[in-house]
């Protein structure tokens, strides 16, 4: 491997080993659904495991994952990664936090789910490791400016390339929500968790969570965005339909996706009906630029198909390329993140939130979207990246071919069931769902069978996509790396001009302005109430 | 910035979705009240138990319906059984005495946190008469899938 590729690859690693652990916590707890009675099963171990597979999927192999890829993206594009020294130690503090946190959970001290809401308490080295891999990937987040900027210098004129445009953007998402997680876990946990102070405030706890909470989905959803915009269509040998549509709706996620916070929070009390609704309004707005990208993607989708031989008012989409990993994934995964999308909207809306809230549905929804169109589009670009950043050609290529659609298959079952059984009520992350044989809870043991069988599907991926990925490592045909090269426009003109979406400091400014406006007057309003704090529960 | 045809006409379509989605929103709230429970009141968690506002637990009938005081705590709701009305008004005053969690009535729209130091309150109207489970939908700790109750509303059934 060429050492400048050894950075993105570390990370890139890093990220599989997570997500391959994840996979295999999460094997029990599907099985758990068909309430078989299996040697290991306890609710100690599942509701751990429950823990475990929310932070090493959500927290861990997602971050890792992007991190690898933003230094991928900024090599290949910008021609650099400015700061490696600052990289290499931001990665070892992030992999140590991880470890020290990944330790106090599997050993039982730590199940507080991955939103550890207070006063339920975890051992104090959680929230440390925790830490350590936020301030990790802030390291990340300099390094990405810092190349940016050095870039800048040189080049003045151009805007940024769309690639590292999504990714900046990634970046200042990122900075905006860990924000409000840093308040959480430094100011009011770290202290409690410690003994310093007697007790805590479980509701401000929240309201910080979920100003990380919300911009963390984004912060998952962005590369992916800037993979179907930039590698998609590259691969089938098209052009991008509009490069400017692309750069604002990236713009427009820097604005909206942090002041909606309380969509999460519509059920608790506390907050007032008409913040909530304040931030139903700007949840609405981000519909829009997802709305675009359905657009713009399909477009050069059909031009590229229709370059291809492809006819027909829809039969051009059977001239695209479905044998290949890459494209086959993010398809899916688009595909995927459009029922994702209508489920979200259920969730954002202020009043038809009560029916699915803290049910089945918000598993489903949530395994659609950063589970599926986030993650098949990480294992899609996997296959993608590997052999452009290790030299070594793809082995295993027919299960690499097969694993995405298996996911799919896997997705429809298990996360549409849960969408089904949280409509009739059940609710999520529990053990046992029998409730002393009530015939309620009875009706939907048929269907969390189904999810089940999806659940066992989806491990049967993770292992074939885990399989491909180290069979290439071990085994792989040394060959010249091919070149990480991203899409033209169809819209590009021979010398663009940066315009005004490469006004980084602006859009920044306008987003903290919208932060402030959100949160600033409740979180004023909720210190003035008279407040009682709690002190820490262990949950076994 | 120049934009194809089409894809303006999509653009315009998505933003009469998001006005249309919007709109019924606001109207719904602002005409009718339909909000989701939004009720601010704080109580200490540490002295819940001898706290008036909590010192009669269960089902009070009022001239309009009924009122319920609940407490929850791991891995309980107090009291479990609750027997109302059904066809009025009942409202809810619930807190937590330890950790957060859910109660959500399955099969009714009845789905709020229960967040130690503050006071959930919600008025809720049960459309038949029957059996109805209440679940905690929040994770609370290793005996969370057992932390259940039942709603009788109209009374025991016959």
């Amino acid at each position: 491997m060429k050492p400048q590729n050894k950075l993105a690859f570390a990370h890139i690693g890093v990220a599989i080993v997570a997500f391959a652990l994840g996979a295999m916590v999460a094997l029990m707890q599907a099985l758990s659904r068909a309430s078989l009675a299996l040697p290991l099963r306890s609710a100690r171990i599942f509701y751990i495991s429950v823990t475990a597979h929310g932070v090493l999927m959500g927290l861990v192999f997602t971050t890792f994952f992007i991190m690898g890829l933003g230094y991928a993206f900024s090599r290949a594009s910008l021609g650099r990664v400015t700061g490696e020294r600052v990289a290499w130690a931001s990665f070892w503090i992030a992999v140590v936090g991880t470890a020290v946190a990944a330790a106090t959970i599997l050993s039982g001290k730590a199940t507080v789910l991955y939103t550890f809401y207070p006063p339920l308490q975890a051992h104090p080295l959680f929230y440390f490791g925790a830490t350590g891999l936020v301030i990790g990937s802030w390291g990340w987040c300099g390094v990405m400016i810092a190349s940016y900027r050095s870039w800048r210098k040189e080049n003045p004129t151009p805007p940024v390339p769309l690639v590292m445009h999504g990714m900046l953007t990634t970046v200042i998402v990122w900075l905006l929500a860990t924000a409000g997680l840093a308040v959480e876990v430094l100011v009011l946990i770290l202290p409690w968790s410690l003994g310093l102070v007697k007790t805590i405030d479980p509701l401000l706890c929240r309201t910080f969570f979920w100003w990380f909470g919300h911009p963390l989905v984004y912060f998952w959803l962005l590369p992916a965005y800037a993979i179907w915009y930039t590698v998609l269509p590259r691969v089938v040998g098209g052009k991008l339909f509009s490069d400017n549509l692309g750069r604002m709706v990236f713009v427009l996620f820097i604005l909206f996706s942090t002041p909606v916070g309380f969509h999460h929070q519509f059920a608790d009390p506390g907050i007032s009906a008409s913040w909530k609704l304040a931030h139903t309004v700007t949840t609405f707005l981000i519909l829009f630029p997802s709305l675009v990208t359905a657009f713009t993607l399909i477009a050069s989708l059909e031009l590229a198909a229709r370059a291809r031989g492809g006819k027909g008012l829809f039969g051009w989409v059977r001239a695209l390329p479905w044998g290949q990993p890459l494209f086959s994934s993010v398809a899916l995964a688009m595909i995927t993140f459009a029922l994702g999308g209508f489920g979200g909207a259920v969730n954002a809306a202020y009043a038809m939130n009560s029916m699915v809230h803290n049910t089945a549905w918000i598993q489903g929804h949530f395994h659609l979207t950063v589970g599926t169109a986030v993650a098949l589009t990480f294992m899609g670009i996997t296959y993608w990246l590997l052999p452009r950043l290790t030299g070594k050609e793809l082995r295993l290529s027919a299960a690499a071919s097969v694993q995405p659609y298996l996911w799919f298959v896997g997705m429809m079952l298990f996360g549409v069931v849960n969408h089904i059984t949280g409509l009739m009520g059940m609710p999520r992350r529990i053990y046992d769902a029998g409730y002393g044989g009530s015939e309620i809870a009875a009706r939907w043991a048929p269907w969390t069978a189904v999810s089940a069988v999806g659940g066992v599907v989806l491990f049967v991926s993770s292992a074939l996509f885990v399989s491909v990925v180290v069979a290439t490592l071990l085994y792989g045909r040394k060959i010249e790396e091919p070149e990480i090269a991203f899409a033209e426009a169809l819209d590009a003109p021979a010398n663009p001009v940066r315009g005004i979406w490469d006004r980084w400091p602006l859009w920044t400014a306008i987003s903290v302005i919208l932060v402030l406006a959100a949160y600033a007057l409740p979180i004023a309003h909720h210190l003035m109430l008279h407040r009682f704090g709690s002190t820490g529960f262990k949950p076994f | 910035m120049k934009i194809h045809l089409y894809e303006r006409i999509w653009m315009g379509l998505g933003v009469v979705l998001i006005v249309v989605f919007l709109g019924i929103m606001i109207v719904m709230n602002t005409a009718h009240a339909v909000q989701p429970p939004s009720h601010i009141e704080t109580v200490d968690p540490k002295t819940i138990w001898d706290d008036p506002r909590f010192a009669d637990l269960g089902v009070t009938l009022t001239p309009e319906g009924a009122k319920v005081v609940l407490v929850a705590q791991m891995y309980a709701f107090l009291p479990a059984e609750l027997e109302v009305p059904a066809g009025k008004p009942v409202t809810f005053r619930m807190s937590s005495a330890d950790v957060v969690h859910g109660f959500e009535i399955v099969g009714t729209n009845a789905n709020a946190t229960l967040i130690p130091g503050y006071v959930t309150e919600f008025t809720v109207t049960f459309p038949r008469a029957g059996e109805y489970l209440i679940v905690c939908n929040e994770f609370c700790g290793i005996g969370h899938h057992g932390m259940f109750g039942k709603v009788i509303a109209g009374g025991a059934p016959s």
